[in-house]
This record gives structure tokens, C-alpha cells and sequence, in this order.
């Protein structure tokens, strides 16, 4: 679904990511890891195409199609989806006529007419249920005044009514507790299907206890230094990056 | 995410006048310049009583020892006073119009054009209900369900005709609220005044319609001066809309308008704005200088006077609804939005003076600039000796698209009673390119986003609008936002 060949990107010209290769098959959970600055979140943007990157070589094909090329609207068209860092507050529009205007834009680019505000209710009433969200969320303007763990999960439930075909959370699980931390993986575990990718970017081992990832990849220094098993989390979490800087920084060949 | 930002100043630059069209049809122009004789002529054209004449002349003759303003946060060039024509009407067909039937259809093709019903009939069937006094340059051109509403004993009129048919209200309330001598665009007004609406809601009644009036300036060079009078007697309710456009041109064009509110005991007033003038080109060229001094006054006890305006259009907006709080408990409000894009500019804002005790008003001002605009929100608040108990509340919010706009506050607080209570919030805020792009990652288009975000912003005034009128006022702003963004 997911192929990203020989990436290399630059903010302000600066190099962040330097020759990234992923292949991420249909149906699969990849977990991107890494210490701060390794250039996780940079990788997450530019796959939803914030501006401020620049790709200055290699390429990223998303089912087929030049990603790359599109802008960050017809990305999210063609069904990739981010869930945010930091989720942004939109005061005075309410989460349902935020989501209503998305889920039409995404509807129309597929071919399919708006849906009616009876049958959108009814969707979103069964995709709540399905992520554990408080109805009185729905209602509220757009993350504002929202608590972080609310805001993550407003997340998990744009992806429900969204149905992307790609979701990158990026860090979703950075400062829940262990209670926001459960609601979120199991949202993601219910969505969890087999036309539907996932990748998982992450500082911690933590968030794998609850979703278990088929494949998980290190990030160091713009790199991918070491791809493994689910058990690569857990080495992980037991020895820190430490060791993996160290191999990084030995000489090719050495 | 600073090509998003230029490429939104640039877009909104190139943004499109809907109304800018010129209306093909034969005027009666009087020459350009101003003096007594001008205030003379309009004054006889009008066939108007001596009194009238006398104040008119009583303005006139002030206005020449009167200066324009300059402290306002605007920049024009000197307005050249004696190359205005200070009357331009279509061509009567005999004595004017008596009814639709008469009325010219070009004309009624311009409010079609305009998307404003002038056939009872279409209204009749359910398409809105709302009365119509239609004002084009300086004379009112039709006022529809004058009829239905004339068996309540409502007065809904041109100006003109309110003179010949109800003197004794007309001379009574005239200048009670701004008076002549009150400020320079006022009392030109005074001099010069063509046409306006006049609404009288009798003792108990409620208005059962919305009335409005559509201003339309047509002729070139000409201003146009309209006076509106609204008097609600004693337990009366009355919510009154007035919506504006003219044609593009080169020249700016002059628009000084007076309106005076009077709320008897218990009696509601609700007024809603929804200014669209010609703003001018991308350069800046043309476009409306929008000089008006709007007033009430809650003369009664627990009576309530509601300004609402959406201002999204001329070159130049000077306007400060004010309200006069003299009667004990009675509340004053001020709902605003103004938008300037391009090279607008606007100074607008509220003034609030309590007189009686247990008074109340309430602001929210929010102001939304883009592309080179400058927005400045000026407002007072006045708590006088005698106005024990009186509280305000004011919220300013601006909101910034760009680099090259401004926003400014200035409010003035005047606090002569130690039980006076108040309240100032104040924010300003740029639309986000992390708020774009989230909208733009959830498959929203920018145009959409921005159009999304600073309805958001406005939701507080919004909610004040009549309903109809509230969906409007969006798809206005919509539409002066598209193109804002590329």
C-alpha cells in the first residue's frame, strides 16, 4: 500500500531524514521508533503533506499513486490520515459540522453524494460507541477546551467516521495515562482490518503492549538503522537507543 | 507554510464584487455641488413642508462652520463636497409609483438581480417573510405589505411619504436622537437627506414580519444620504434589516446616512445590518466611503434597543452604532462583525451610554482582516453620575489572515458612578496555518477552511441575526473569502 524509496527531506535546509526505504503491505501495523529528533514526527508531516518539508530526493507511492504530488486535502481524499501530535482547536465550529464537511469532501472525491444529516447522525452515533466517546464531545467546538486524552481520542474517532486507507498516528500516545492510553489502542484495534494500514509512530514500547505491531522500525538520525519482529520493542524498552547509536555510528563496513 | 500565506493575500486580493453591476435606466440628476439652493431644490423636489425645509437650511448653514473628523484610524484623499450630486433618482413616470404594478421593471429586475423580493406574491408563497421598502439613490422606489401591515396600525414607509402622511411623528422625532448639529456626516445628512425608511410599531404590537429596506446606490458620482426613523411606543417589538449594495466604479462614492431608534417603555428594538457596498478594486480604486451615524435611544424604563451588524464591503467604514441607555433597566447591544480584504479599511465600534439605573449593555465586536485591510474596533462606554447599578460587557476579538493587515482597539471607558460594573475582554488571534492544515488533512479544502474557521470566529454575531438573514450573512462572508486562499 505504503512505499517510500531513498526519502530525503530538509526544514530550513536542514537534512532531517536521509535516505528513509518502507514498505508498508495493505492490512499491516508498522511502528516507527525512535529518541527525540530522530526525525519520527517529520515523517508522519510529510506523508500528510505539510508545507514547511521539502522533499529533495526520493519518492513515496501510496496505492500506486505519486503521493507526493498531491496536495494535503486530495491526500486525505485518496484516504491517508494523521492523527495529530497536538490536535488543533478550530473555536466555534462544532466536531460534527467539522466532521460532516470532511467526510462529504472525502465522499465526493470517491464519487459517492453528500450524506444526509439523518444518515450522518446514525453513523455517527455507531462509530461513538465504536472508539468510547462522550457524546458531549460531538457537540463542542473542535478540540477546544478539550483535555489531551479527549483530544486523542477525537482523533481515534475522526479515523472511525473517515475509514482512511492509511493512518498514521503520530505520537497519539504521548501524555495519556494508562486509562486514556487503553481507550486509544482499543479504537485502533477495532479499526484494525484488513484493507487498512497502519503506522504507528512512537517514543515508547508502552503503546505496543495494547497494539501489537506486525513489523517495527527504528529511526535514528534520519535513518532507518534496524527493522524487526514485535520483540524489537521490547529490546527496545530493556536497553534504550543507546546501543543502536552506537552501531549506527560505527563505519560502513566496519 | 509562507507560500500558503502570500498566496493568501494574493487571492484575496483578486477576490470578485458580486453587485457591480449598473442599472441601464433614464435619472433625473440635479448638477453636482451643494448649497442652499441644492437643499432648497431636493427640499421642493420632495414637495416638503416649510418646517422641514427651515431644518434642513438650520443644518446646511451649521455644516458650513463644521470640519470632517480626523481622528478617526482612516486615510483618504480630500472629499471634493462640491463635485457630488446630492440627488439622482429614476425617472418618474408621472407622480410615482402608487404600486408594484407601477413601478418600473427595470427596476424590479435590479432586486430580482439582487435576490430581494418586491412581489408579495412570491413572499406570500413562503419564500420569506419579510416587508420590503426598496431605496434606490435617492428616493424609495416600492414598500411591499404596507397594507397588511397598516390594519395593525403599523407605519412601514418611505421617508418621503412619512413627511406628507405622518407629520406630527416625523416632526416630533426628527433629529430627537442625532440632532442636526451632531456631527459633520450627520448633519450633512440633515442638509441633504433624499430618502429612508420610516417605521412607526404602535403601543402593544408586536411586528408579526421582519422589515427591511435595500439600499442600492446606482447613479455615478452621486451620494446618497438616506435618513431611517424607528420609533417602537410603549411595549412594541420590532426587528428591522437593512442589506446594501451599489455598482462598481472608479470614483469613490459618498454614503452618509443618519438612523435614529426610539424605544417607549417595555419596547424591543432589533436592528440588523448587512453591509455589502462596493469596496474597491484590487488597487484599492473606488469603491464606497461609508460615513454613518446610527443612535437609539431606550427613552422608556426596561425598554431595548439590539444593534447587529455584518460590515463586509466599502472602501471605507466609519460607523458607531450607539445606544442611549436613559431609561432605568432598560439594556443596550451591540453585535459586530466587519471584514476588510483588500485595501478596505474600517473604523467601527459601539458607544454605550448609561444614564439610567440598572442599566445594561452588552458588546461583542469581531473584526477580520486580510489581505491589506485595517480593522479598528472604537468604542466607548459611558457610565454617568445617576446610572447606579449600570454594568457593561465588552468583547473585542480580532483575527489577522496575512502579513500585510492590521487590527487595532480602542476602547474608552468613562466610569462616573462607584456601583458601575465592567467588563473588557479583548484577543487577537491569526488564522493558523496549523488550523488550515489540520481542516486540509481531514480532506477540507483550504478555501472551505478558511471560509469554516472565521464563521467559527463569528458565531457569537451570527446567532444574534434573524434566521434567514443569519444564513445569508455566512454565505456573504463565504463569499468574500473565496478566492482568499489558493
Amino acid at each position: 500500500m505504503l512505499q517510500i524509496k531513498n526519502l530525503h527531506v530538509s526544514v530550513d535546509g536542514n537534512e532531517i531524514l536521509r535516505g528513509i526505504d518502507l514498505e508498508v503491505p495493505t492490512g499491516a501495523v508498522h511502528a516507527i521508533m525512535g529518541p527525540n529528533g530522530s526525525g519520527k514526527s517529520t515523517l508522519a508531516r510529510v506523508l500528510a503533506g505539510q508545507e514547511a518539508y521539502e522533499v529533495t530526493q526520493g519518492e513515496v507511492i501510496f496505492d500506486g499513486k505519486d503521493l507526493l504530488e498531491m496536495d494535503p486535502e486530495e491526500r486525505a481524499r485518496e484516504g491517508v490520515f494523521m492523527a495529530f501530535q497536538y490536535p488543533v482547536e478550530i473555536p466555534g465550529v462544532s466536531n460534527t459540522y467539522f466532521l460532516k464537511a470532511a467526510l462529504n469532501a472525502v465522499r465526493k472525491h470517491r464519487g459517492l453524494t453528500e450524506i444526509d444529516a439523518m444518515e450522518f447522525l446514525t453513523l455517527v452515533r455507531q462509530k461513538m460507541k465504536l472508539v468510547q466517546m462522550e457524546e458531549s464531545l460531538l457537540h463542542r467546538p473542535v478540540n477546544e477546551g478539550f483535555s489531551g486524552g479527549e483530544k486523542k481520542r477525537n482523533e481515534i474517532f475522526h479515523m472511525a467516521v473517515l475509514e482512511p486507507r492509511l493512518a498514521v498516528l503520530d505520537e497519539t500516545d504521548s501524555g495519556l495515562d494508562i486509562d486514556a492510553l487503553r481507550i486509544v489502542a482499543d479504537g485502533v484495534n477495532v479499526l484494525r482490518q484488513q484493507d487498512r494500514s497502519f503506522l504507528l509512530i512512537t517514543h515508547y514500547q508502552r503503546l505496543l503492549n495494547y497494539i501489537i505491531p506486525d513489523r517495527v522500525h527504528v529511526l535514528l538520525d534520519g535513518r532507518i538503522v534496524r527493522s524487526g519482529g514485535k520483540e524489537l520493542a521490547l529490546e527496545l524498552e530493556e536497553k534504550g537507543y543507546v546501543w543502536l547509536e552506537e552501531a549506527a555510528a560505527q563505519p560502513v563496513g566496519a | 507554510m509562507e507560500t500558503t500565506s502570500t498566496s493568501t493575500i494574493e487571492q484575496f486580493a483578486a477576490q470578485e464584487y458580486k453587485f457591480g453591476f449598473v442599472t441601464d435606466i433614464e435619472q433625473e440628476n440635479i448638477p453636482p455641488g451643494l448649497s442652499e439652493d441644492v437643499v432648497r431644490l431636493i427640499s421642493a423636489k420632495k414637495e416638503e413642508p416649510e418646517w422641514l425645509l427651515e431644518w434642513r437650511l438650520r443644518a446646511y448653514r451649521h455644516w458650513l462652520t463644521m470640519e470632517e473628523p480626523r481622528w478617526a484610524n482612516i486615510h483618504h484623499a480630500p472629499i471634493d463636497y462640491q463635485s457630488i450630486i446630492y440627488y439622482a433618482a429614476p425617472k418618474a413616470k408621472g407622480s410615482g409609483p402608487k404600486s408594484l404594478d407601477e413601478v418600473d421593471p427595470e427596476l424590479l429586475k435590479t432586486y430580482e438581480k439582487l435576490g430581494i423580493p418586491l412581489h408579495e406574491r412570491e413572499i406570500l408563497a413562503g419564500v420569506s417573510n419579510i416587508a420590503v421598502d426598496a431605496v434606490f439613490d435617492s428616493v424609495s422606489v416600492a414598500t411591499t405589505f404596507k397594507a397588511k401591515l397598516a390594519d395593525m396600525g403599523i407605519i412601514f414607509s418611505s421617508f418621503s411619504e412619512a413627511v406628507r402622511e405622518h407629520p406630527e411623528l416625523v416632526k416630533k422625532y426628527l433629529g430627537s436622537v442625532v440632532p442636526y448639529t451632531d456631527n459633520f456626516y450627520a448633519t450633512l445628512n440633515s442638509a441633504v437627506f433624499s430618502d429612508g425608511s420610516f417605521v412607526y410599531i404602535p403601543k402593544g404590537v408586536r411586528c408579526p414580519m421582519e422589515l427591511s429596506t435595500y439600499f442600492r446606490i446606482n447613479a455615478k458620482n452621486s451620494g446618497q444620504f438616506e435618513r431611517t426613523l424607528i420609533i417602537a411606543d410603549e411595549g412594541a417589538h420590532v426587528s428591522y434589516l437593512e442589506g446594501c449594495t451599489a455598482p462598481m466604479r472608479d470614483e469613490n462614492q459618498l454614503h452618509a446616512a443618519v438612523v435614529e431608534l426610539v424605544a417607549l417603555d417595555n419596547a424591543t428594538i432589533k436592528y440588523s445590518t448587512v453591509q455589502n457596498w462596493y469596496p474597491g478594486d484590487e488597487n484599492g480604486k473606488g469603491g464606497i466611503y461609508n460615513f454613518v451615524t446610527k443612535r437609539g435611544k431606550c427613552e422608556g424604563r426596561a425598554s431595548k434597543i439590539s444593534w447587529t451588524q455584518v460590515e463586509t464591503g466599502s472602501a471605507i467604514t466609519w460607523k458607531y452604532p450607539s445606544v442611549i441607555l436613559k431609561g432605568d433597566d432598560s439594556i443596550g447591544e451591540f453585535y459586530s462583525v466587519a471584514l476588510t480584504k483588500g485595501w478596505q479599511q474600517a473604523d467601527t465600534g459601539t458607544k454605550m451610554i448609561h444614564i439610567g439605573k440598572n442599566t445594561k449593555s452588552n458588546i461583542v465586536s469581531k473584526g477580520i482582516s486580510a489581505g491589506h485591510g485595517q480593522n479598528t474596533y472604537r468604542g466607548s462606554v459611558k457610565i454617568l453620575k445617576g446610572a447606579d447599578g449600570a454594568r457593561n460587557f465588552s468583547q473585542c476579538d480580532s483575527m489577522l489572515i496575512g502579513q500585510d493587515c492590521g487590527a487595532h482597539t480602542f476602547p474608552y471607558i468613562d466610569v462616573q458612578n462607584p456601583t458601575a460594573q465592567m467588563e473588557h475582554e479583548a484577543t487577537t488571534s491569526k488564522i493558523g496555518e496549523d488550523q488550515i492544515f489540520y481542516c486540509n488533512q481531514r480532506g477540507i479544502s483550504t478555501e472551505d477552511a478558511v471560509s469554516m474557521i472565521v464563521n467559527g470566529f463569528c458565531k457569537e454575531v451570527f446567532r444574534e441575526l434573524p434566521m434567514e438573514f443569519a444564513v445569508e450573512a455566512q454565505k456573504l462572508l463565504a463569499v468574500n473569502l473565496e478566492g482568499s486562499v489558493g
